[in-house]
């Protein structure tokens, strides 16, 4: 039954084999990292010299403009990660494997981005660097799940069959990650019922929302450019390694 | 023979299969078939994927490629008893209890653990730790879950490392009577292996992969 | 007997014939919660109410000590693959693995905290708390354990980074289980830890199945 793999393949799976996944996408690598720089200048312009400050915090609620793309980020690669798991373990899709390896340093660094400039922000804002709000707090702990993924990944002798586990590990987290954030808003509310600012309120005036979308759209591009080279860059490793066990299997006696 | 027979008609085949692990394909295209009664060997030299092949028939590593099972698509997937490198035994419990806890988890439909031990030469010893035995009389004690509960198709690696001469002469005898029962087997083995009916001995020469 | 009770009993035998395991992770309990009067100051009001956040410590330390012992040395010995051949799915095996590990990591440290409170000046209606709050949570921890455990049974120092697996996932586990002793919200509190702990232990025998079924191929 799994002879006719070969014989009728769908379009999907020829795009979706690794080397041909290299050879369609490359062409696309360029334009998209030119239209993410395009997106930055813009949107950096209109973030430091076309926006308002703000009555209460002055300059500082400029840090906004890349503090909130980043919390976006850390979630949104997450959800990535988690649709690649799903790949992996329910098609058993190498594509799948290496968009998931690809994805989690950068979803580390999102989120490691989204805290610091959480705290950049907080200290102004909040007189201290890291307050035990529901928002940073789950952030912290989503920090350290991308971070223990990358770990478990890392440990694994042969890359290749870490990714049925890890995708696993992935999953339980996904199924974790709101139950952790319910406990961790329901446990700072606990210990400090008065809110927090929260940004990007429904009545934000145009002049915000503008460059909020620009660097919001800039920083997913970023992604989807880094994750794109990433791939590329596992696809090639894997050939590597593949051919080194070649080697290893020939030379041995 | 056949009024021994207890195992109802099977027929193995395996069409095209590859198996290999890590990415890397080890075996290529095997095709070949058994049925009750039969013994297949696998042989070659270390590093031609015997253990690999031996996992992928057991359906513990996914193939590369093809398959192995009935050839009769209606007839369901045989129970395998599956001997590896491994003896799967555990020092802290008695060599009885090793084998009755396996009995109880296959299902207790060979022979009773008593008799099984008997049969593997290691009757005098079912009170002890299994944890004091030899590596020969472990390999015995893994042989011995074989007998405890039936089941056609035994998938065999190596199973007469450590054993002495008896030794080996028990895993001929053990095969020999599992084949009459309609049995069916599987064995990676550097040693020869000589059942009394040559015809139902069949032999795979696995090469190294170019 | 059948599969699932002789599973029991072997993993039972195995784990208090393991040399002291037990003892050892009592032991652990009680010199974590009682090291930390020597950190923080032997000022009572002040232990009393840190008190149940250092047992919940403790215990939480004390059972990812434990957690190499549901499926490494099965996976070392060749038992493992032979499981999956067994009768009994995997998935019962693990449940199975999964209520002894409770039985012997956590009951025993139930047993154990009366010392703790003692040491740690809580009083008897908030130790009465700890004790509910225990019971009803560290059926979650044990199966989270039990899937770090799994997850990192193909990796040779998997011990070392299950811990940094099962630490997030917990989050939820200590923060309810603080909060039903010390909380004016205790009785959410407490609901909520029972209706983790009955998630996870209804999961994770499947979860963990999964995994050590996908770890080989």
């Amino acid at each position: 039954m799994s002879n006719d793999t070969t014989s009728r393949q769908s379009w999907w799976q020829r795009i979706a084999h690794p080397g041909q996944f290299v050879a369609w996408t490359t062409p696309l690598l360029m334009p998209l990292a030119i239209l993410t720089a395009v997106l930055f200048v813009v949107g950096l312009w209109f973030a430091f010299f076309n926006s308002p400050e703000d009555y209460q915090m002055g300059d500082t609620v400029r840090i906004m403009y890349v503090h909130v793309p980043n919390a976006w980020l850390s979630q949104f690669v997450y959800a990535v990660i988690t649709v690649s798991a799903l790949g992996t373990l329910v098609w058993r899709h190498p594509l799948a494997d290496v968009s998931m390896k690809a994805a989690v340093p950068l979803g580390a660094l999102f989120t490691a981005l989204a805290l610091f400039t959480g705290a950049l922000w907080g200290r102004p804002t909040w007189g201290t660097f890291w307050e035990w709000d529901g928002r940073m707090t789950s952030t912290l702990v989503l920090l350290f799940i991308y971070l223990g993924i990358i770990a478990l990944w890392r440990a694994f002798d042969d890359q290749l069959r870490a990714a049925r586990v890890v995708a696993v590990f992935t999953l339980v987290g996904a199924i974790n990650i709101p139950i952790i954030k319910f406990s961790v808003d329901w446990w700072s509310t606990l210990h400090q019922p008065a809110s927090v600012f929260v940004p990007g309120g429904p009545r934000m005036p145009l002049s915000i929302q503008i460059p909020l979308f620009l660097m919001f759209f800039a920083f997913t591009f970023l992604f989807l450019v880094l994750h794109l080279k990433a791939m590329h860059t596992e696809i090639k490793r894997r050939r590597v390694m593949t051919l080194q066990r070649k080697l290893a299997q020939r030379a041995t006696p | 023979m056949t009024d021994q027979q207890v195992y109802p008609l099977i027929h193995m085949r395996a069409t095209g299969l590859s198996s290999g692990r890590g990415g890397m394909m080890l075996t290529g295209k095997l095709d070949f078939s058994l049925g009750n009664g039969q013994c297949l060997l696998l042989r070659g030299p270390n590093g031609t994927g015997k253990t690999t092949l031996l996992l992928t028939l057991a359906r513990i590593v996914a193939p590369f490629a093809g398959s192995f099972g009935p050839s009769d698509a209606n007839t369901e997937q045989p129970l395998l008893h599956y001997c590896g490198h491994h003896n799967a035994i555990k020092p802290r419990l008695s060599v009885l209890e090793n084998l009755t806890f396996w009995a109880a988890i296959n299902g207790p439909t060979g022979i009773i653990p008593h008799a099984a031990l008997t049969k593997v030469g290691l009757d005098d010893l079912d009170g002890l730790d299994a944890g004091y035995l030899s590596a020969g009389q472990s390999r015995r004690l893994a042989l011995a879950r074989l007998l405890v509960s039936l089941r056609p198709l035994w998938l065999l690696d190596e199973p007469t490392a450590a054993l002495d001469e008896q030794g080996h002469q028990l895993v001929t005898r053990l095969l020999t009577e599992h084949m009459a029962m309609g049995g069916l087997a599987i064995a990676a083995t550097h040693d020869l292996i000589a059942l009394p009916d040559p015809a139902s001995l069949n032999t795979l020469q696995l090469e190294r992969a170019p | 007997m059948s599969p699932f009770m002789a599973m029991l009993r072997r993993e039972l035998r195995l784990a208090l014939r393991g040399g002291g395991d037990v003892l050892i992770l009592v032991l652990f309990f009680m010199i974590v919660g009682a090291i930390v009067p020597f950190a923080v100051g032997p000022d009572q009001t002040l232990l009393a109410s840190i008190a149940p956040g250092i047992i919940w410590i403790a215990t939480f330390l004390a059972m990812l000590l434990g957690l190499e012992r549901l499926f490494r040395p099965d996976h070392e010995d060749g038992s493992l693959i032979l499981l999956r051949q067994a009768e009994l799915p995997l998935s019962a095996v693990i449940a199975a693995k999964l209520i002894v590990h409770w039985l012997v990591s956590a009951v025993p440290l139930l047993l154990a905290s009366p010392i703790l409170a003692l040491l740690l000046a809580i009083d008897v209606p908030a130790f009465g708390r700890t004790l509910v709050s225990l019971a009803l949570g560290t059926p979650a921890l044990a199966a989270f354990s039990a899937i770090g455990a799994a997850v990192t049974v193909p990796i040779r120092h998997g011990g070392l980074i299950a811990p940094i697996l099962i630490a997030p996932l917990s989050v939820p586990v200590l923060i309810f289980g603080v909060s039903a002793i010390t909380s004016p919200q205790s009785g959410a509190a407490t609901l909520f830890l029972a209706a983790l702990s009955v998630m996870a232990v209804a999961l994770t025998p499947f979860v963990a199945a999964f995994a050590i079924g996908s770890a080989e191929d």
